[in-house]
């Protein structure tokens, strides 16, 4: 018996597709489909041979055929693209085939565990393989994969590695990152890395160990080889912690937590900025969980200056987003830090500095772009100028005086508004928008005062001049005394300035009022009040604010603002940076180094200052767990 | 799918039509003035009174090639005398153009012929009353009066026919037509054991040629049948004899396995070029004459029919073939060449090397601090140089085509290429090249091109997923051109401009470049390494800047996947090939082709220009290879002998051999001036995908998809043959199966196919291909 050369499809398949689609055929039309159909089909598979041998392949795919049909104006078929042999299986009772087609359980899918295997990059690897017509001895090198079993080699290499950057040799380590920076043959220990470095939580208290594991974070980021995948949420989540966490180490004053938590940061932007595609929506995971810091009352400062730090690694955007419109509420808490001058409050106070000095630099980073965006997009603002502009010319003819009384009184609900008459501005910013710079100097210099403005006009070039809309308002607000105030302070050189007091009186800013609008709408006579007396006084001067803001502790989670106040302390020195006109109007924070408290408090042991730590928020269980590690801590000194 | 097929065998043709007008004088681009396109025709008929032997072989111009004589206008406007067969093919354009009311171009071709008139009105004047009566004419009758032409002189007139065929091609019941002469279907079979009967009993001497004539005869009875829906009587046909037919026809024997509907013959492209196409077959004249009285005593007159009207038997004087002389040959799509057809003069020489100042004493001492042996080298250099200042007798004129002119860029890449090929290594069977193996690793998107540069500095890589990625090969990363903003900032006159141009930021390792939609068949260098060309399956052929990484033109021509491209050695023209059955030649600057290619009866797969630029070699699906003109666009060598499509292409460094590689696994080696094979490399057991010379050409590498690559003494099998004008009047020449003696060397590589080879500067061989970890 002759074998079939091709395989046909006999005529009852024919009829049962076509029962099955609601047509009844006769034998005949069968029979002639059927052979139609296998011409067809021949016919088809033969001309996608072709594009299987133009892709140098041995092996026809669904992608060929469906080619062939679609160069031949035929539909292709659908749902046949896996590279896996689709399981083709036979029903038990009568003679019926058919694929397999699970269902997937989408849920399951997507919480599954398992980590799904990376797509190494395509590349390209030189090997000689014969030289002189000679075999070559070496083997043609292994390929580097994603994810591939471990061979003795490599456990090896990941020991060496990890001893040599968890080890004491510094020199050791630079050359372990280095490699670790360069091997392209390292993928399969990417999950191992991953959770090594994932051992912060653990070594907290060791600022080195914490920098060698975030060098080796910055090491495996930067390895060109290395596809990261999923796993870069956990080196997000681990640099996290070492940004935003209370590390252990950072109850002694004499570890420089700080710089660890700057270096994380800059690693948290880096891999960003690099790897941030790979996770989607992992910027709005880190923003979250940095505003939720910056939001806990609770937490210790050196948390919330990691949070601050933080978004002003992830750029301005960022800072605009989450600092800059919770700034008002968190103003107060810094604040009430910054202005208990007791001795026992001295550690948190320089804390707090350092948080005031991080939000100060990103703000201005802030400023700067919003200005340059601003001027890059100048004609395209045009809309939202001239509303700006009136209310500056409104401003200008105001500001000379003091705010008229019945403006405050208009627009009770809006704290802000209150808060910029407290800055001795009492401008009229019916139109504020959180995104309009002018609005956001004017609140921001609220906070910061002239040391903002110094900052703001100085430093690198925003592609030219200032924006012509939005300084407007700024010099007019600024320096009403002076015609041209903005191209003075171009020209003018921030002054240091050290003033001496014998008492720290200027804790009395009224800025610590509450922010919640609602909250200042039960004092709206009481601010005009106040805005009238203090903007004639050197603002921080004012102590009839001290009345005022007992009375308006509406919220009594900063206990530590009770406190009171030392009446003979140190003499506290003060800087304030700051332009010539400071003098006149000082009515922003004066930059208090906090090497100015620090030299008693060095004499002081640690305990004294430690229980301090959690100084803004309730005394809860942070707050003991932090004490109860400090003691573990110290105990043997 | 009729109507589809009919579209695509309209469409480029139009077009076609219009190119050889329009682009004619755009050949004259880069550069060079008009006069050197005027001077060429003129050259080329000098030569022609010089060498008579080819003026009397009445159909050079058209043989072989069914399509390009009439698209192009050069044959008719610069070709010697008008022939009869020229006056045919005129009327049969005009009717074609009028029926499809290209009344602009109807004019057109009728000035230039009436220029032609008075140039020779020889044969003309009854062209000229043809055109004014034919008016009403329809092509069907016009075209059975070229057929009864032909009919009448059967051996002389060999273009009517594919003349015939070009433009009734869309018209599939025109072509089928001839089988409808009913003969007894019962009887096929009868008529065909009958002339096996006869073939077997003769000598054995021409046994071996008389069978050729199984194959094209079983196809056509096959077809015949089926034409005529005697459904059942194919069937027995087919399985009773489809078993003696060679085991190289196996392909098309399953085309036609599965063919047994009258309808599924119209919609058979395949087929239908066998029935358009003569099938060639060679055979000595004592056995020509032994079929003819055998046929003619039996009054055989079915298969007599078939012969006349189906088959072109190429009658030599001599010797009958042997059975392997004649398999050597045979196995493309339509027979054999005819001998005539490679008759025509190939300028294979190459050009003359601009004369470049050397500074030869810098690059001595280098040498002599290196290697020693400063004496010899400097002598080879001068007999180089030397033999360049001669011109070459089998060059071409140096501007038979324009070429660009040298660049200072360029002249300084000579002066490197000079100072490299001072270090050359010289190969021989005794000391072999190294070989530095560039694996593709992780490339699951599947790696389906690959091209070095000439100097070996970058390396690109098509996949099929539509991305084409550039590597640098060297530590230089590959970096873009500043953007126009940041590029007004640089200081102009400064001596190191080039390199400010530069921006470092956007220095990697590699770059990847987007566009495609589809797979990216063939990747390609320009010469001058500004450029990098890519053919994909959406049909286009895309220019890359390597400067700024990103599409400059996209060339739109083939409406179908587009297999491979290919820029000529002096950079400015290309060469596409794909789907649609044509090779196109174009010119970066022109988003039209100036050339379109057309003759072969399958895709074409492979595309390669000669290193003088003035000729471009086709590998096809139909297993057939041509060389066509670049100036005119004839088809001037057509070479059969592959078994299976061709998929790589190689020319010799000194331009006069040409290798070939296909799927059946075998490397054949072409002379090209004598139009003749002369060497069959056997060893490969899978597609030859990389063919390539070394920079002597001693040594030829082939790297296949079997995971090996082979060196061949390419030197000794172009030695070893004899070929002069005598050997070639005969078309064959006996084949030592001496593959055996010519394979220096087998070198096999991890998994990995090679996809492509290229021998460095210094002949250090270049492999590459992607591994395959399954």
């Amino acid at each position: 018996m002759e074998e079939r050369r091709f395989a046909e499809v006999p005529r009852e398949s024919i009829k049962l597709m076509a029962e099955s689609s609601g047509v009844e055929l006769s034998e005949e039309v069968a029979a002639l489909l059927a052979e139609d159909v296998c011409y067809r089909l021949r016919e088809a598979t033969q001309n996608s041979s072709q594009f299987m041998r133009h892709a140098k392949r041995r092996k026809l795919s669904v992608e060929d055929l469906n080619r062939a049909l679609r160069w031949s104006n035929t539909e292709t078929i659908c749902g046949y693209g896996a590279q896996d042999a689709l399981p083709f299986r036979p029903l038990k009772e009568g003679e019926l085939f058919f694929v397999e087609d699970r269902e997937i359980n989408l849920v399951e899918l997507a919480l599954a565990t398992n980590i799904p295997k990376g797509c190494a990059e395509t590349m390209v690897r030189v090997h000689v393989s014969y030289l002189d017509g000679k075999g070559n001895l070496e083997p043609q090198g292994t390929v580097p994969t994603a994810v591939q079993s471990l061979s003795e080699d490599l456990l090896k290499y990941y020991q060496q590695i990890t001893r040599a950057i968890l080890g004491e040799d510094p020199h050791l380590m630079k050359v372990a990152l280095l490699d670790l920076q360069s091997n392209s043959k390292i993928a399969a220990l990417l999950p191992y890395f991953v959770y090594v470095i994932s051992g912060v939580k653990s070594v907290s208290h060791d600022l080195d160990q914490l920098n060698r594991l975030l060098h080796m974070v910055k090491s495996l980021v930067q390895n060109p080889y290395l596809y990261l995948g999923s796993y870069v949420r956990s080196l997000v989540s681990s640099v996290m912690y070492c940004i935003l966490e209370p590390l252990a180490a950072s109850i002694n004053p004499l570890n420089d937590h700080w710089t660890l938590r700057d270096y994380a940061a800059l690693l948290l932007s880096h891999i960003f900025w690099t790897h941030g595609d790979l996770v989607s929506g992992l910027y709005h995971q880190i923003l979250l969980s940095l505003q939720k810091v910056l939001s806990d009352p609770v937490r210790p400062l050196c948390s919330h200056y990691g949070a601050v730090v933080g978004l002003h690694a992830l750029g301005w955007k960022a800072v605009e987003r989450v600092l800059y419109p919770h700034l008002p509420a968190y103003w107060a808490n810094l604040q009430a830090v910054l202005d208990d001058y007791s001795v026992s409050n001295a550690q948190v106070k320089a804390d707090g500095h350092k948080v005031y000095g991080a939000i100060l630099v990103a703000v201005e980073r802030l400023l700067k772009m919003k200005a340059l965006s601003l001027t890059l997009a100048a004609e395209g603002s045009g809309a939202g100028l001239p509303g700006t502009t009136t209310g500056a010319v409104g401003f200008r003819e105001n500001s000379p005086g003091l705010s008229p009384p019945s403006e405050p009184l208009s627009e009770p609900p809006l704290g802000i508004a209150s808060h910029l008459q407290a800055g001795g501005a009492g401008c009229p910013w019916e139109e504020w928008t959180p995104v309009s710079l002018p609005a956001m100097y004017c609140e921001l210099y609220s906070f910061f005062g002239d040391s903002l403005a110094v900052r703001f006009s100085t430093g690198p070039p925003l592609g030219g001049a200032t924006p012509p809309g939005p300084c407007q308002p700024l010099e007019g607000r600024k320096e009403p005394a002076s015609s041209a105030p903005n191209l003075e302070n171009t020209r003018k050189m921030p002054q240091l300035t050290a003033s001496m007091n014998i008492s720290p009186r200027q804790d009395g800013s009224p800025r610590m009022e509450p922010q919640p609008p609602s909250l200042a709408a039960t004092v709206p006579g009481r601010s005009l009040a106040r805005s009238s007396s203090s903007s004639s006084v050197s603002r921080s001067r004012s102590s009839s604010s001290h009345p005022g803001r007992s009375t308006s502790q509406s919220r009594d989670i900063f206990p530590k603002a009770r406190f009171p106040l030392p009446q003979a302390g140190p003499p506290a020195f003060s800087f304030i940076i700051g332009g010539r006109q400071m003098g006149r109007r000082c009515q922003g924070r004066r930059f208090q180094t906090s090497f100015t408290p620090t030299p008693p408090l060095t004499t002081h042991p640690p305990r004294a200052y430690a229980h301090k730590l959690p100084v803004i928020g309730r005394v809860s269980k942070p707050v003991r767990r932090w004490t109860c590690s400090h003691y573990s801590l110290h105990l043997p000194l | 799918m009729c109507l589809w097929c009919r579209i695509r065998q309209k469409n480029p043709k139009k077009k076609t039509y219009y190119a050889a007008h329009v682009m004619t004088p755009l050949l004259s681009a880069p550069g060079e003035k008009m006069a050197a396109v005027q001077d060429a025709p003129m050259e080329l008929d000098s030569e022609k009174e010089t060498k008579p032997e080819i003026l009397s072989d009445g159909t050079s111009n058209l043989s072989g090639n069914t399509a390009s004589g009439t698209l192009s206008s050069p044959p008719l406007t610069a070709g010697g005398a008008p022939k009869q067969e020229d006056q045919q093919t005129l009327i049969a354009v005009l009717q074609f153009l009028r029926r499809n009311k290209l009344t602009e171009s109807v004019d057109i071709l009728r000035r230039e012929a009436c220029l032609e008139d008075q140039e020779d009105s020889q044969t003309l004047d009854g062209s000229g009353g043809g055109k004014g009566d034919g008016d009403g004419g329809d092509a069907n009758s016009l075209l059975s009066r070229v057929s009864i032409a032909s009919a009448a002189a059967p051996q002389s007139t060999l273009t009517p026919i594919p003349v015939k065929s070009e433009y009734d091609q869309p018209d599939v019941s025109v072509v089928l037509s001839a089988y409808s002469q009913q003969g007894d279907p019962s009887l096929y079979q009868v008529y065909y054991t009958g002339l096996k009967n006869f073939i077997e009993s003769v000598l054995d001497c021409h046994r071996a040629e008389l069978s050729q004539l199984f194959y094209p005869l079983f196809v056509h009875m096959y077809l015949e049948l089926v034409y005529n829906n005697h459904e059942t009587k194919a069937k027995a046909f087919f399985e009773k004899f489809s078993g003696d037919q060679e085991c190289y026809y196996q392909d098309d024997l399953q085309i036609l396995c599965g063919l047994t509907k009258k309808e599924h013959l119209k919609g058979n492209e395949a087929l239908l070029d066998f029935r358009t196409s003569r099938f060639v077959l060679r055979i000595s004249r004592d056995s020509y004459q032994l079929l003819k009285r055998h046929l003619q005593e039996r009054h055989n007159n079915q298969i007599w029919n078939i012969i006349q009207e189906h088959l072109y038997i190429d009658i030599f004087d001599g010797m009958p073939r042997s059975k392997s002389q004649i398999d050597s040959m045979s196995g493309s799509f339509a027979g054999e060449t005819r001998r005539e057809v490679n008759k025509a003069k190939v300028f294979y020489g190459l050009l003359k090397e601009p004369e470049i100042e050397v500074p030869l004493d810098d690059e001595d001492d280098e040498a002599e601090n290196e290697e020693g042996k400063p004496k010899k080298k400097k002598t080879k250099k001068d007999s180089m140089g030397s033999k360049s200042k001669k011109q070459d007798p089998n060059a071409p004129q140096q501007n038979r085509i324009p070429l660009p002119e040298l660049k200072d860029s360029d002249k300084l890449d000579k002066i490197m290429y000079m100072k490299e090929s001072t270090k050359r290594i010289r190969l021989g069977p005794e000391n072999l090249p190294s070989i530095c193996f560039y694996s593709f690793l992780n490339a699951y998107q599947g790696l389906t091109a690959v091209d070095f540069t000439d100097d070996s500095s970058l390396l690109a890589g098509g996949f099929a997923d539509s991305t084409v990625r550039v590597w640098s090969a060297t530590p230089k990363k590959l970096r873009k051109v500043k953007s126009a903003a940041e590029l007004n900032l640089i200081d102009k006159e400064s001596d190191d401009v080039l390199e400010r141009i530069m921006d470092e930021k956007t220095a990697s390792e590699s770059k990847n470049l987007y566009g495609h939609s589809g797979p990216v068949y063939g990747v390609s260098f320009s010469p001058d390494r500004n450029y990098l060309l890519s053919s994909s399956e959406d049909g286009t052929v895309r220019l890359w800047s390597l400067q700024t990484f990103t599409c400059l033109v996209g060339y739109k021509g083939h409406n179908y996947p587009v297999w491979d491209t290919h820029f000529s050695p002096f950079g400015y023209y290309f060469v596409s090939g794909g789907h649609d059955r044509v090779a196109r030649l174009w010119a970066t600057d022109h988003y039209q082709p100036l050339r379109i290619f057309a003759g072969h009866l399958a895709d074409v797969t492979c595309t390669r220009f000669h290193p003088n630029s003035n000729y471009v070699v086709t590998g096809s699906t139909d297993r057939t290879i041509r060389l066509w003109d670049v100036l005119n666009g004839n088809c001037v060598r057509f070479f059969t002998g592959h078994k299976g499509p061709i998929h790589s292409l190689a020319f010799s460094p000194n331009g006069k051999f040409l290798a070939s590689g296909s799927t059946d696994g075998r490397v054949l080696l072409w002379d090209i001036g004598h139009g003749l094979m002369i060497g069959e490399l056997k060893g490969h057991t899978d597609t030859i995908y990389a063919l390539k010379f070394s920079r002597d050409g001693e040594i030829l590498a082939s790297g296949s998809m079997d995971n090996t690559v082979r060196l061949w003494d390419s030197m000794k099998a172009f030695d070893d043959m004899e070929t002069d004008d005598f050997t070639a009047a005969t078309g064959h020449i006996p084949l030592p199966d001496n593959s055996q003696e010519l394979l220096l060397g087998m070198y096999h590589s991890k998994s990995t196919p090679v996809t492509h080879l290229h021998f460095t500067r210094r002949n250090l061989l270049l492999a590459a291909g992607a591994y395959n970890s399954q």
